[in-house]
Parts: structure tokens; C-alpha cells; sequence
């Protein structure tokens, strides 16, 4: 009984959490007393009345920027999520269905990219690609595609030998249909489980690349950024200029791997 | 007189070498060792590939960085030909192939060193932080697995899956100012996050690289003390996220074995709990632990580009920033493929050894 409560527990939790950060993405900027770049004389303030979560360099609201933060990072969470899983699992799909030398060679392909740890991987492609949103996002989702080829992949030389695979065949679907329309949605329960594992990844690659000076950068409100500029003065002791946006970044990491965790135990049973 | 021609050594090793070659293709082991060394080969092909031409589309021209900001288009044009930049991809690629195969990397252009000879100064003080952090990350997670597992289902194994969870989530530079924040600058425990060793310390003679080490070889406990008290802080916050997934992994194992007929029979006879959990099971689920430590290998070399940055540990991760950040494409290419040659011949040596283990793997 305590088992199941908690398993559902780590589902709950992670999905209040999440449903907190999408709410503060969506009303919190709008409900902020200041700009996320708007420069004052009052630099680096402890946490206040005035400013609850203290002032950076340039005097700077850091909870503003907090809260502004959390649209953007969502924003590459979910979509770095969405485009590895769809690019991917239709890659792996084919792949596994077809099987064959084009087997061979996209895997061959998906081993190279394994080769570097992920972070590694979407460091140097960051790196080569220059430093914007939508580069970010490319360079990260890249370095996740093979996993979720890897997967659909996996589940679709099981499925392709299910009986009602061949009934597909037999009644003359094309190859391409009976893989893409009939086989395919019936492989993506493990992906929906590592599609929330590569949200909570990507928040923090995401924020690990800005930390490094890459990607998303200064003065733009982003939780990595943030953390970057406040590790600056990690010697100096203000504290709360980066314990607040490291903070959200990890509550949101946690979030999602929290659903992660419990939507694998949910297929599991 | 006989009649039988004369066979000699020349004449008959082809054929013997041919039978021998059919006796060894004819085992199954030695077949799925080549299959494997195959694809580990064709990997590293692609990873060269992929290293050259990945980094010659970075933005930014490596002259121009070289020639620095007042340069005019002549000087320009000069360290151009010099490095060869004005050749097409593919001779230049084909001129890098020709040098890698003699384990030259290229000159690194911001300090016109090999950066082969950079790039090895640098991995003691990457690979002294990377064993120690493995060593506290085992010493964190191999009891946590084992209690999670033993203890499935109550309290104990909920909490340290939590613990896990929350650990994967951890951002870690995020953690390592945490720890300089307290450890340094509210308890003064630690040193300041500023390389190796205290500013003004001579680094002990060289024969590993590994200070902790070269230090005790010459017999200077201070400058050990003093690379030890550098060395804890980093090592630990490494460990501490990474021991989330290996804690994982090990409670997985760990649950997977004690679920094994095997286990049972030895609680049937009576052996003691103890020795049934810390020697049966733990030698049996050693196996798909060792599997994964290839995924363990990735997190610790990602973690320390991070955590070399935070503690400006002059190693290898801190080398490939400033190299990302000048442009310069020979220490990037070597450093990438340092890392995937290093990934590549570990799981290759995984699964050799997990194939000798385990006799199911390879004959299907």
C-alpha cells in the first residue's frame, strides 16, 4: 500500500512542480515590478524587501530575471524534447522496419554520435554553430536524437514480427504505412518515459553550455547565464546571485525526472 | 628414393595458416571479438571524420584570431598559408589523416605547441580528479544500491531513490559553488578554488603527473597535503552527481540477482544474509554494473569540463574551453578525439570482458 502511494507520489510531485514552473513561465513576467534587463544604481543588493531575491552587477532584479528565465529554458526543454523524440523515433522506426545495409549504416552512424557524452557532443556542435537560441537547441537536440533512435528502433524489431504487422502487409498497405502508421504508435511508450528524461537533460545542458560562455549569453535572463555571472564573484560571497537561478534550474531538472521516474514505473506494471 | 615432393616450411604455411584461420573463424568467441573490433574500428573512422570537419566549419577565422585585431589583410592572408587554410577541406583533411597517423595532432595555434604535447601535459590533472571523484562515487553508491535493493519497497530504498533522482537533477556547477561558497568562504575549510596547488608551491618532480602521488615519491608531505586539500572539494562534488545514475544502476543489478534461483538456494541452506548480499549477489551483479560504466565514464569526463572550469583545474576540460574560445581547431580536434578514442576502446573492452563472463552473449 505505502509502495503504490508512492509511486504515484513521484508522478504527483513532479507534475505539481512542473505545472508551478508552465505557471510561472506563463503569468510570472507580466506580474514583475521590474525589466529582466533593466540597469539601476543599486548593484549587487542582498535579498530585500525591495528585491526578494537581491541585485547583480549591473542592479539588476534577479528575481525578475528568475522568472523571465523560466519561459526560455522551458521553452528549449520542451522543444529539444519534442523534435529528438519525433526525428528519432521516425529514424529508428524506418530502421528498424526495413532493417537491412540502411540499417546498417544509420546505426553505424548512431554509434559515432555515442561515442561522445552527450553535453560533450552538443558543446562542440554549440561551438561550431555560433551562439543563439536556435542554435542551441539544434547543437542539444542533436546530441539526443540517437538515443530515441536507439530506442523505436529496439521496440520495432519486436513489434514488426507481431501478427497483426502481417495482417497490415497482407491487405496491401505500403511499407512505408504499415511502418510509420501502423507499427510506430505502438513503440512509443518507452520514448514518452526518455522524452521527459531528455527535457530535464537538456534544461540543464542548456544551462551548463550558457554557464560556459556558450550558446545563450549575457545579458539575455537565463538561469545558466546567471549562474555564470554570479560565479564571478563566488570568492566575494553574494551568494544570492546565483543560488536563485540554480535553484530553479534544479527544481525544474527535478520535475522532470521525477515524471520521467514515475511514468516508467506506470508502464512497468 | 621416395617420391613424395618435397613439401618445405615455405610451401605449406599458407595452407597451415589457412587451417588455422578456419579453426578460429569456426569459434565463436574469436568471430564475435573480430565483429566487435570491426564496428570499435569503424567507429573511430567516423569519430576522425566527424572531429576534422565538424570543427573546420567553425565560425570565425582561425588567422584572423592569430593575426589579433590590428592585422592587415596581407599578415592575414600570410598565416592563412601557413596553416593551410587556403587549401581545399578535403586536401587539408587528407594532410590531417597523414599527421594523425604519425600521432601528430597539428600545431595549436594560440601557442604554436603540438597539441599533442598540450593535450598530455594536461590529462594527469584531469585523470588524478576523474579517479578519485570515481572512487567516492563507488564509495557513495555501492552501499546505497546494495541497502535500496535490499530494503526494496520500504522507506530506506524510497528515500535513496529520491536521493537519486534529486542527484540527476543537480546541476553541477551549480553544486560546486555551493561547496565553495561554504567549504571556502564561510568556513575557510578549503583552499580558494584556484588550480591544484597554493600559489607559490613548487609541483613536486614528475613521474606520474598525478601530484598526490609524484608528491609522496619524492617524500614531500606538505605539497601532498597541500594537493589533497586542493584535490577534495572538486572530486566530491563530481562524485556526488555521478554516484546518482551508478546508484541506480547498482540497485537495478542488485535486485535483478537477488531475485536468481541461485540466491535463494543459498538462503535455503542457511548461509548467512550478510554473506549471501555482500559476496553471491554482489559478485553477480557486478556484470551489468560494469556494462554501464561506459555511461559512468561519459558523466565524469562531461562533469569535468565543468568542474575544471569552476576550480580553474588546469587539465583537460579547462584546455578545450580556452581552445573553443580561440578557435583553435587542432587542440578541439584532439581533445574530441582523445575523448571518443578513450569511449570507444573502454566499451570495447566492456563488452570483450562482459562476453567472457557471460557466454550467452555471444553466441547469438
Amino acid at each position: 500500500m505505502l509502495h503504490l502511494l508512492l509511486r504515484h507520489f513521484t508522478l504527483l510531485l513532479g507534475s505539481t512542480l512542473l505545472i508551478g514552473f508552465i505557471g510561472v513561465a506563463w503569468i510570472g513576467p507580466t506580474q514583475m515590478k521590474y525589466e529582466p534587463e533593466k540597469v539601476s544604481r543599486n548593484t549587487y543588493e542582498r535579498p530585500s524587501k525591495d528585491y526578494p531575491f537581491g541585485t547583480d552587477k549591473f542592479g539588476r532584479d534577479i528575481q525578475t530575471r528568475v522568472v523571465h528565465a523560466t519561459q526560455l529554458d522551458l521553452r528549449i526543454a520542451f522543444t529539444v524534447a519534442l523534435i529528438s523524440f519525433a526525428v528519432g523515433s521516425v529514424i529508428g522506426a524506418i530502421v528498424g522496419y526495413y532493417g537491412d545495409w540502411l540499417d546498417a549504416i544509420v546505426m553505424r552512424g548512431v554509434d559515432v554520435l555515442f561515442a561522445f557524452p552527450s553535453f560533450l557532443l552538443a558543446m562542440v556542435i554549440t561551438g561550431v554553430l555560433g551562439d543563439s537560441e536556435r542554435n542551441v537547441i539544434t547543437a542539444v537536440t542533436i546530441a539526443y536524437i540517437p538515443y530515441f533512435v536507439r530506442l523505436t528502433r529496439g521496440q520495432m524489431l519486436t513489434v514488426r514480427t507481431l501478427p497483426y504487422a502481417d495482417a497490415a502487409i497482407s491487405i496491401g498497405n505500403p511499407s512505408w504505412r504499415v511502418a510509420l502508421i501502423h507499427l510506430l504508435p505502438n513503440t512509443l511508450a518507452p520514448s514518452l518515459v526518455q522524452m521527459s528524461m531528455v527535457a530535464g537533460w537538456a534544461i540543464l545542458d542548456t544551462a551548463g553550455l550558457a554557464f560556459l560562455g556558450l550558446g545563450i549569453t549575457s545579458p539575455t535572463a537565463e538561469w545558466g547565464v546567471m549562474i555564470s555571472e554570479g560565479a564571478q564573484r563566488i570568492t566575494t560571497g553574494e551568494w544570492w546571485m546565483w543560488l536563485y537561478p540554480g535553484a530553479a534550474l534544479v527544481l525544474a531538472a527535478f520535475a522532470f525526472n521525477l515524471i520521467g521516474d514515475g511514468l516508467r514505473n506506470l508502464l512497468q506494471q | 628414393m621416395t617420391t613424395t615432393p618435397d613439401t618445405g616450411a615455405t610451401d605449406q604455411s599458407p595452407s597451415l595458416w589457412l587451417s588455422f584461420w578456419a579453426i578460429l573463424r569456426s569459434n565463436p568467441l574469436f568471430r564475435y571479438l573480430l565483429r566487435r573490433l570491426g564496428l570499435a574500428v569503424l567507429a573511430l573512422v567516423g569519430v576522425i571524420g566527424v572531429a576534422f570537419f565538424l570543427t573546420s566549419v567553425l565560425p570565425g577565422n582561425p588567422a584572423v584570431v592569430r593575426a589579433g585585431p590590428l592585422a592587415n589583410e596581407e599578415r592575414i592572408e600570410r598565416y592563412e598559408r601557413e596553416m593551410g587554410l587556403d587549401r581545399p577541406l578535403v586536401v587539408q583533411f587528407a594532410d590531417y589523416v597523414v599527421h594523425l597517423a604519425q600521432g601528430d595532432l597539428g600545431e595549436s595555434w594560440s601557442s604554436r605547441q603540438p597539441a599533442q604535447d598540450e593535450l598530455r601535459a594536461r590529462i594527469p590533472a584531469t585523470v588524478e580528479l576523474g579517479i578519485v571523484a570515481f572512487g567516492l562515487t563507488l564509495a557513495i553508491s555501492l552501499p546505497l544500491g546494495i541497502l535500496a535493493a535490499v530494503y526494496q519497497g520500504t522507506i530506506i530504498d524510497w528515500v535513496i531513490r529520491l536521493f537519486a533522482t534529486f542527484g540527476a537533477s543537480v546541476a553541477l556547477f551549480w553544486l560546486a559553488l555551493i561547496g565553495i561558497h561554504l567549504f571556502y568562504y564561510e568556513w575557510d575549510i578549503a583552499p580558494p578554488p584556484l588550480d591544484r596547488l597554493t600559489i607559490g608551491t613548487e609541483e613536486p618532480p614528475s613521474v606520474t603527473g598525478l601530484f598526490t602521488i609524484d608528491s609522496l615519491l619524492a617524500g614531500d608531505i606538505k605539497t601532498c597535503r597541500d594537493a589533497l586539500n586542493h584535490l577534495w572539494l572538486p572530486a566530491m562534488t563530481l562524485a556526488l552527481v555521478v554516484s546518482a545514475p551508478m546508484t541506480k544502476m547498482i540497485r537495478s543489478a542488485m535486485l535483478e540477482t537477488l531475485d536468481k534461483d541461485f540466491i535463494r538456494t543459498a538462503r535455503a541452506v542457511g548461509l548467512p544474509p550478510r554473506t549471501i548480499i555482500l559476496v553471491d549477489a554482489l559478485r553477480s551483479a557486478f556484470i551489468p554494473v560494469l556494462t554501464t560504466s561506459g555511461i559512468v565514464f561519459g558523466y565524469l569526463v562531461a562533469g569535468n569540463v565543468i568542474v575544471e572550469r569552476v576550480f580553474s583545474w588546469a587539465g583537460v576540460g579547462q584546455y578545450v574551453w580556452q581552445a573553443l574560445d580561440a578557435n583553435n581547431l587542432n587542440a578541439v580536434r584532439g581533445f574530441i578525439l582523445l575523448i571518443a578514442v578513450v569511449y570507444i576502446v573502454l566499451n570495447l573492452v566492456i563488452d570483450l570482458l562482459y562476453s567472457l563472463l557471460d557466454p550467452r552473449i555471444r553466441l547469438n
